[in-house]
């Protein structure tokens, strides 16, 4: 297709401008050949509307059989190249078929969108929100244009978020009591915790918390589960004896986390683990994995320490 | 081999270390330059990383800290600027923990803490508790106890003490307290377990690097101590009770001992003293190995030297009781500590002995109590043989002779002998001369028998052999000189009253008589001219108190020296013996008492006659006995002429004819005492002089015969003095013509051929032939006299 493409130039320029573009807060987004772009961002049930022109190239005439822009909402699994799944998908007609001489713009409004699902790069999954403009002609091919935007959903802080409180250990050789503060942290949270040696008897180097994302996809037997390790914090360094308890306060803003999703749209999931790991001095690994919560707290609610 | 790789290899990882600091200090001074706060966290972080090494002996670990500690400061400098970097401190305060290794998060932690805390945003007390806290992450020992030291320089200088900025609005100086407190504690535990991070056959290294970094540790309690607020109240509630528990509860000898000392040295002694009973108490529940002895004398010198800067100060010691409790404290650390040598409880007891005496000199039931907790534990142990103990033990009977000057003070120690006896022999005399010698250097006089009686006992070692030790090797010498010592002593014994004074001399007796023949020669003559002091002293009271029983008599006291004197004829010693009689005989003479004189010389006699064999010896006690006799006057003409008789008798038998001659012209002053109502028998003189030139010829042609030539004429000179005496004392049968008769002979001889006048004998003529030139020209009565002589 390239070589038609050098041969025949676009016949004409689509932009999609949002109507509050300018004060709207735009986020990075990773785009599928590496580049980074700033993309407005939405939330669920907001309108989303804005206006679509179409300039042709320099004196040309764009004969079309009408024009029109999709909201689409996307999950494409990697393994499945191609192959995407729409979830959303609404279309809002532009024009009727005929001929454009000179530039020509076309507000749209999609009102009070439904996007239950946050945009998500993962190892083997991506979910996306776009905007798709489609001039459709009839030899010549339709003309289509895409316009990414970051959906990203708040919640509430949770009325019910226990600590983790856990004693684990090898008999006779290592028992430790360890608790963090909650079991759901927000993105921007610090996870405070502590943990007690209850019994050491081998000698310990060090002690790491990790924070590990599980992120799989398919269903049934065609499940694929990426774990990626995304933080490794030092907690400790050296011996402990019997009765030592060490501090834990991790901040969270540093890392690049996601909220926890379940199961979307049968699709996919993503999940957090804290993995507290202790290696002792014949680097053999003892480790314990907890899994916690991640949500999105209202920027505004959002506190730091 | 390996031992120096070990070293060249540290040497190499201590080079690596370095050079990472100063690549990343490049980076991070360039950071700071350009106000690129980002670059200087991740620089610093990655300098810090070094630290990170388990590779360094602490020697070499200080190093490499000093190295990042110096880039520290620099990095504070610009975190304290917020114009340079744009980021608040609150915020820059969770920044550096993004870090995700411990140690260079902590590094950073502490250091924009100490920022945080010179902002004043949040209270002091808040942000160090944080610091401490957050440190317990770092648990291996040197990189605990390094970043914690860390941590204690950064804050040293933001504690809220009393009238520090930081103090106020709920920041108090016992958050201060709380936060030295709490990093010492976690120090501490470090430290104690360094021991146990090695192979065990590196134990003494181990132990040796600990050693190190012990100032680390006590840092922390210099801190507390320089905290304004510690007041008493607060350090004797608060501070002492949460240092002591780490220390007991540490189980650890080395920091046990060390934190003791540390706590004695830095906080002030007032604060000891008002502590004592939590401070001592501490003691027994610390390792049986621990050195206390050093600790707790250590703190006996403290107190007693805080004592000494001012008198003010005794109602304190005496208020809490600081003798008791410290006497109280010893004896419980000797019984927890079974395996304490005994040198150990000695050298206790020497300190607590040192401290009574300069604080309370005048408790002397404190010394004793001293002294008899010694005992206690010397009983039941054979006597010492740790040549260091019994030093200790030297010691500690030293201390009261040099603190009292007055010996007796030590001799109402009920247990001071009762320690001497612990002694072994040797020790326990040089123990004796120590007493001797501090007794005769104050010349305090012990002046009763029964204190003779216990310094007899005392200094035994010297006055009779002692058990287990062989008189052989003795050193005769060191022997001498040790009797020499008894007899000075003897002297300082006195009283006034002469009943005592017998007393004192009986009891001395019955010591000495114990003491055996090599000692009677050193001991008798003392004793006796004590005695004979004694009856100098009746001598004038004799007589005034007739009728009652006097038990003092000079009667009495020769009957006694009899007896004394009698006694070295074990030895034997019998010029000794005879030169002693000779006085006592005087003696008897001054106190008019004939019999006893009498028998004195008769017992001189019999010596001379059956014990002095010597001819030498002969010719000395023959003329002490014509000496002695001479002055003699309490004979009767009976008694006198048995004894004159008897002294011309031996003088005209010695061996030698020169030393009969002498003998028997001294003789002539038995007849002729030149007193006023002296015997004076010219005749008798002149018989004896005549004799003796009798003697003289003989042996003059003895010389002739026997060696071919006549001997010097000194002889002849002797009597022609001999004869110008009496003639001047106007003996009548001393005539001039008799001395010109004897002048002209002694001419004649001396021109003879066969005369060999010595020099001697020529000077000794001529001089006196120059007297009488002298006596003739002088004039006068005794001129006129002189004159009827030719020269």
């Amino acid at each position: 297709m390239n070589y038609i493409i050098g041969a025949f130039k676009p016949a004409c320029n689509i932009s999609v401008t949002f109507s509050d573009g300018k004060s709207r807060k735009q986020v990075a987004l990773k785009k599928e050949n590496g580049q980074t772009v700033m993309v407005p961002l939405f939330q669920s049930q907001e309108t989303i509307s804005g206006k679509i022109s179409v300039e042709p190239v320099s004196g040309k005439k764009v004969e079309h059989n009408g024009i029109k822009v999709e909201l689409l909402g996307q999950i494409e699994m990697y393994f499945d190249r191609g192959n995407f799944y729409d979830f959303t998908s609404l279309v809002r007609e532009l024009d009727v078929p005929g001929e454009i001489y000179e530039r020509k713009t076309f507000p749209f409004e999609f009102s009070t969108v439904e996007m239950p699902y946050e945009t998500y790069n993962g190892v083997n999954v991506r979910l996306r929100y776009v905007l798709k403009v489609t001039i459709s002609r009839g030899y010549a091919g339709s003309i289509v244009q895409y316009q990414d935007f970051v959906v990203r959903n708040y919640s509430p802080p949770p009325s019910i978020n226990n600590s983790i409180k856990m004693e684990v250990g090898i008999e006779d050789c290592l028992h430790i009591e360890f608790e963090y503060n909650k079991s759901k942290y927000h993105l921007k949270d610090v996870i405070i915790g502590k943990i007690y040696f209850l019994l050491v008897r081998i000698k310990i180097k060090n002690m790491d918390l990790e924070i590990r994302r599980r992120e799989s996809t398919g269903s049934g037997s065609n499940t694929h589960v990426e774990t990626e390790t995304l933080a490794k914090f030092e907690l400790m360094d050296g011996a402990p004896v019997r009765g030592e308890s060490i501090p834990i306060r991790l901040f969270l803003s540093p890392y690049e986390l996601t909220p926890t999703y379940r199961n979307i749209n049968n699709k996919f999931s993503v999940k957090y683990y804290l993995n507290l790991v202790l290696v002792d001095e014949e680097d053999r690994r003892y480790f314990k994995q907890q899994e916690i919560t991640m949500y999105r707290l209202g920027e505004t609610s959002e506190a730091t320490l | 081999m390996m031992i120096s790789n070990g070293i060249e290899d540290e040497e190499k990882w201590l080079a690596e270390g370095i050079a990472g600091i100063q690549h990343n200090a490049f980076y991070l001074h360039r950071a700071v330059d350009s106000n690129n706060l980002r670059e200087a966290l991740k620089y610093s972080a990655q300098l810090l990383s070094e630290l990170r090494t388990s590779k360094l002996s602490p020697h070499k670990y200080y190093e490499l800290y000093m190295r990042a500690f110096d880039e520290l400061r620099r990095l504070e400098m610009f975190f304290k600027d917020e114009d340079r970097h744009g980021c608040s401190i609150v915020d820059l305060y969770e920044l550096v923990q993004h870090a995700g290794n411990v140690l260079p998060r902590l590094y950073l932690l502490c250091t924009v803490g100490s920022v945080y805390i010179k902002s004043k945003e949040a209270p002091a007390k808040d942000v160090l508790k944080d610091l401490v806290e957050m440190c317990r992450a770092v648990q291996n020992p040197i990189r605990g106890l390094f970043l914690r030291s860390y941590l204690a320089q950064v804050s040293r200088d933001k504690l809220p003490d009393i009238g520090s900025e930081y103090e106020g609005e709920g920041d108090t100086v016992m958050d201060a307290v709380e936060f030295v407190l709490q990093n010492f504690t976690e120090m501490n535990k470090l430290w104690v377990r360094m021991q146990h991070q090695g192979p065990v056959r590196e134990k003494e290294k181990l132990e040796k690097e600990r050693s190190e970094l012990r100032d680390l540790v006590g840092k922390n309690l210099h801190v507390l101590s320089q905290i304004e607020g510690v007041d008493l109240e607060i350090y004797r509630d608060a501070v002492l009770p949460r240092v002591l528990e780490q220390i007991v509860n540490c189980k650890d000898e080395l920091a046990q001992y060390y934190l003791m000392d540390c706590i004695i040295q830095v906080f002030p002694d007032e604060y000891h003293l008002q502590t004592l009973e939590t401070l001592l108490g501490a003691c027994p529940q610390l390792q049986p190995t621990v050195d206390l002895k050093t600790v707790l004398s250590q703190l006996m010198e403290r107190l007693s030297n805080y004592a000494a800067s001012s008198p003010e100060l005794l109602p304190e010691f005496l208020q809490v009781e600081a003798f008791s409790k410290l006497s109280n404290a010893i004896g419980k650390v000797i019984e927890a500590q079974v395996d304490m040598p005994i040198v150990g409880a000695i050298t206790l007891y020497v300190s607590l002995l040192s401290f009574t005496l300069r604080v309370h000199p005048d408790r002397l039931d404190y010394v004793d109590q001293v002294l008899g907790a010694c005992v206690k534990i010397l009983s039941g142990k054979a006597k010492l043989e740790d040549s260091k103990a019994t030093k200790q033990v030297v010691a500690l009977l030293s201390a009261p002779l040099d603190k009292y000057d007055d010996i007796v003070t030590a001799l109402t120690l009920s247990n001071y002998p009762r320690v001497m006896d612990h002694l072994d022999a040797g020790t326990n005399k040089i123990m004796a001369m120590v007493i001797i010698r501090s007794i005769m250097k104050n010349k305090t006089f012990v002046s009763t028998s029964d204190k003779v009686e216990v310094l007899f006992e005392l200094i035994k070692g010297l006055i009779k052999d002692l058990e287990g030790i062989s008189t052989d090797d003795l050193d005769e010498e060191d022997f001498n000189e040790e009797q020499n010592s008894v007899a000075c002593l003897m002297h300082i014994l006195y009283n006034d009253d002469p009943e005592e004074m017998l007393k004192i001399i009986c009891t001395v007796w019955k010591h000495i008589m114990a003491g055996g023949p090599k000692r009677l020669p050193f001991t008798v003559p003392p004793l006796v001219f004590s005695a004979l002091k004694l009856v100098r002293r009746l001598q004038g009271q004799d007589g005034d108190v007739a009728g009652e029983e006097v038990p003092a008599t000079p009667r009495k006291i020769f009957q006694l020296l009899n007896q004394i004197i009698e006694s070295l004829s074990v030895v034997p010693a019998p010029e000794l013996a005879l030169r002693l009689y000779l006085q006592c005989a005087e003696g008897a003479n001054d106190c008019d008492l004939e019999p006893v004189a009498y028998d004195f010389f008769t017992q001189a006699f019999v010596l001379y006659e059956e014990e002095i064999a010597d001819s030498k010896a002969q010719v000395t006690a023959i003329h002490l006995i014509i000496g002695t006799l001479q002055r003699m006057n309490v004979f009767g003409v009976e008694n006198r002429d048995t004894l004159t008789h008897k002294a011309t008798g031996y003088s005209a038998k010695l061996l030698k004819k020169p030393d009969q001659c002498r003998a028997v012209y001294a003789c002539s002053h038995l007849f002729w005492v030149d007193d006023q109502d002296g015997i004076k028998d010219g005749e008798r003189v002149l018989l004896c002089l005549k004799r003796s030139l009798r003697i003289a010829n003989a042996a003059q042609q003895m010389a002739n015969v026997t060696r071919g030539s006549s001997g010097p004429v000194t002889l002849f000179v002797e009597i022609l003095n001999k004869y110008l005496y009496y003639f001047e004392k106007g003996n009548p049968q001393i005539t001039a013509s008799v001395i010109q008769g004897l002048i002209d002979l002694i001419k004649t001889e001396m021109q003879s051929d066969s005369a060999t006048g010595g020099p001697a004998s020529d000077a000794f003529f001529t001089s006196t032939l120059r007297y009488i030139q002298f006596q003739k020209q002088k004039g006068g009565a005794m001129g006129e006299k002189y004159e009827p002589i030719k020269l």
